[in-house]
């Protein structure tokens, strides 16, 4: 039999490339390479080291627009056996409630899992609420940040990091654990992987109707919040001095210069 | 979807989270914060207190601000976990119909409100910063975007109540007093043993080792990924000495083991705005800025020039942190035995 483990992903712009344009202050998004989210990278490490261990098998699903299979495409290229790529218009601009509906009516469709696993949070949108919702909906135990799992008889342990420890805690599986970023080094995707994934019925797209989602629930209408505005954030002006350690006197005159400042009360 | 009926709604929640017979800190802020906007929309403000065997909280929770304490003990709520609480949260909501429910954006609040808006199907907003009332009546829920480069204003128009999570440490402390009398309201919950989704089979409490409070802290001396290891962050411990700082340091750094976690600054650690912020050997990643683009002066120090890091910085140095830190720390107490002032900590802005 072995162990069913879903991993949900999602696609979003690669952090480094986000450079902030000094004359706009916002972002420039423009031409940005498109990454999986980095937690959710941790997370498919997570469930291919369960399956080494345990046996059994191990889906990627993701929600969004088409072009997101190239994320799906990297994980099967990692060891990921299937892909289903949820994709419909009527999901545009949804919401966490939503998103977490949709997904969760995409997994019972997978059906059969032991476990589902999700990144702590996005680096996008970053509110760590879509894991929790779904298994909310989906009604089964939830272990959220966790950086350690274990597996027994039916049983899932896991610790997760809070402010003030570590925690260790137990459930019944099915269950949902949200898995820190960091917490493991994910593999790169081999060769033989990414031919794999290119061969077809490994990825297969589904839409709402698919997966039983009601079309009424979904979506931006069907989304309780909106984003009224957008306030530039106006960070303080910086000086850039920046020295080179070559200069033999970079030390003495940083500090000086700090001293100036009045931040260090040096004589 | 619920009744969408916003104008039945009233009154302020704010979701008290507690450990070891004391309020959260975070909680307690937000008693102050949902306190002034309950008065700018003229209605009360409430606290909710689940547990077993808490009923000395609810009088903390008055003292600090609280008009009525809402107060759900039963069994299985004895210790958390994510289902029972969720469970008996949505029962009260459903049943007192809140127009408001304040979290505190602690890994726990946030889990758990993340489960609740989907239960209850309503809007949540994740670590808000700042809450403004609409024309409307609105809650304005305001959360950083884009790294910190931007503030989302985010609305829940239709669907009630209105649900966010808030930094801690945003907010300040109200004052407590001792005389302030509220009512506590114990409210009946039906659950049973089986809604415990999980149970804690074990814990490993981090050492409490930092001398001073970083958030309190005029200076702090971050160190990155590029320490190299534990040991290696001596010097930046004596580097803040000398300066009269705090350390602090990347999540790369505090997930690599080799400080507290709870000294991490950035996006999912702490908030500080020192005078000065030290950035050694960290790369400038827009999660960790997110924690610290608000301090008065930046330096850094990295041997990357192109390290995003200086994009921030007022002062930096390129090079090698192993020369320039012992360099500094030398140079620092040159500076005092040549009858120099002695570098004091730097006051600290309020
Ligand atoms: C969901 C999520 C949440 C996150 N939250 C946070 C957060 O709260 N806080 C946070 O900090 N990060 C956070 N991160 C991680 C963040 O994206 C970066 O990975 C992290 O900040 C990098 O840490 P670093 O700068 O120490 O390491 P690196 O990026 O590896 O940088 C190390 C730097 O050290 C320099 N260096 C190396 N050796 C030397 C030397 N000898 N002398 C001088 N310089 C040297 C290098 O040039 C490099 O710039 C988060 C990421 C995600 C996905």
């Amino acid at each position: 039999m072995g162990l069913k483990i879903i991993v949900c992903i999602k696609q979003v712009p690669k952090a480094q490339e986000l450079r902030i344009d000094p004359k706009t202050n916002t972002l420039k998004r423009a031409g940005v390479e498109s990454v999986i989210n980095p937690p959710d990278r941790n997370a498919l490490e997570m469930a291919l080291r369960l399956v080494e261990r345990h046996g059994g098998k191990t889906v990627v699903v993701s929600m969004g627009p088409p072009f997101f299979d190239a994320s799906l495409h990297e994980a099967i290229g990692m060891g990921i056996d299937e892909g289903f790529l949820l994709t419909d218009r009527a999901l545009g601009g949804s919401d966490t409630v939503p998103t977490a509906y949709a997904l969760s009516k995409t997994v019972e469709k997978v059906g059969d899992y032991d476990l589902i696993l999700c990144g702590e949070e996005t680096t996008d949108s970053s509110t760590g609420h879509v894991g929790p919702g779904m298994a909310g909906h989906l009604r089964i135990p939830q272990i959220t940040y966790v950086s350690k799992v274990g597996l027994k008889d039916g049983w899932v342990e896991a610790t997760r990091t809070l402010e003030y420890g570590l925690e260790t805690r137990r459930g019944r599986t099915p269950a949902l654990l949200t898995v820190n970023f960091g917490c493991n080094t994910p593999r790169e995707p081999t060769l033989l992987g990414k031919i794999r994934a290119k061969r077809g019925g490994v990825i297969k797209i589904w839409n709402a109707a698919d997966v039983g989602a009601d079309y009424s629930k979904i979506g931006l209408r069907n989304s309780p919040t909106v984003v009224s505005k957008m306030e530039t954030v106006v960070l303080p002006e910086r000086k850039g001095i920046i020295l080179d350690n070559g200069q033999r006197d970079a030390v003495s005159k940083l500090l000086g210069m700090l001293a100036d400042e009045g931040v260090l009360r040096v004589g | 979807m619920v009744e969408l009926k916003p104008d039945q709604y009233r009154g302020i929640w704010v979701y008290l989270e507690h450990r070891n017979g004391a309020i959260f800190k975070g909680s307690i802020q937000l008693i102050g914060e949902g306190g002034r906007i309950a008065k700018e929309l003229g209605t009360e403000l409430s606290g909710v207190l689940l547990g077993h065997g808490i009923r000395d909280l609810a009088q903390e929770a008055i003292e600090y601000g609280v008009e009525t304490v809402i107060l759900g003990e039963h069994d299985v709520l004895k210790e958390y976990s994510p289902n029972a609480y969720c469970l008996a949260l949505a029962k009260l909501v459903k049943r007192r119909k809140p127009e408001v429910v304040l979290f505190s954006a602690s890994k726990n609040g946030r889990a758990l409100a993340g489960r609740l808006h989907a239960e209850i199907e309503t809007g949540l907003a994740a670590d808000c910063t700042a809450f403004e009332v609409t024309d409307e009546g609105l809650l304005a829920m305001i959360r950083p975007a884009f790294g910190g480069r931007s503030l989302a204003h985010i609305l829940c128009k239709e669907h009630r109540p209105q649900m966010a999570s808030a930094r801690p440490n945003v907010f300040a402390i109200p004052a407590r007093d001792p005389s302030r009398r509220g009512r506590v309201s114990r409210a009946r919950l039906r659950l049973s043993p089986s809604d415990i989704d999980t149970e804690i089979v074990a814990f490993e409490e981090f050492p409490d080792v930092q001398e001073v409070k970083l958030e309190d802290s005029a200076i702090v001396v971050a160190g990155g990924y590029g320490m190299r290891g534990p040991e290696n962050f001596r010097i930046l411990r004596d580097l803040a000495r000398e300066l009269g700082g705090a350390v602090a340091a990347s999540r790369k750094a505090a997930d690599s083991g080799w400080v507290p976690k709870e000294i991490q600054v950035g996006q999912t650690g702490k908030t500080v705005r020192p005078r000065l912020y030290f950035a050694v050997g960290i790369s400038g990643a827009v999660q960790h800025l997110a924690g610290m683009q608000e301090s008065d002066v930046i330096v850094a120090v990295n041997k990357d020039p192109r390290a995003p890091i200086f994009e921030i910085a007022d002062y930096g140095i390129v090079g090698d942190l192993f020369q320039i830190v012992p360099k500094m720390i030398e140079e620092l107490r040159a500076m005092k035995h040549d009858g120099g002032e002695a570098p004091s900590p730097a006051t600290i802005r309020t």
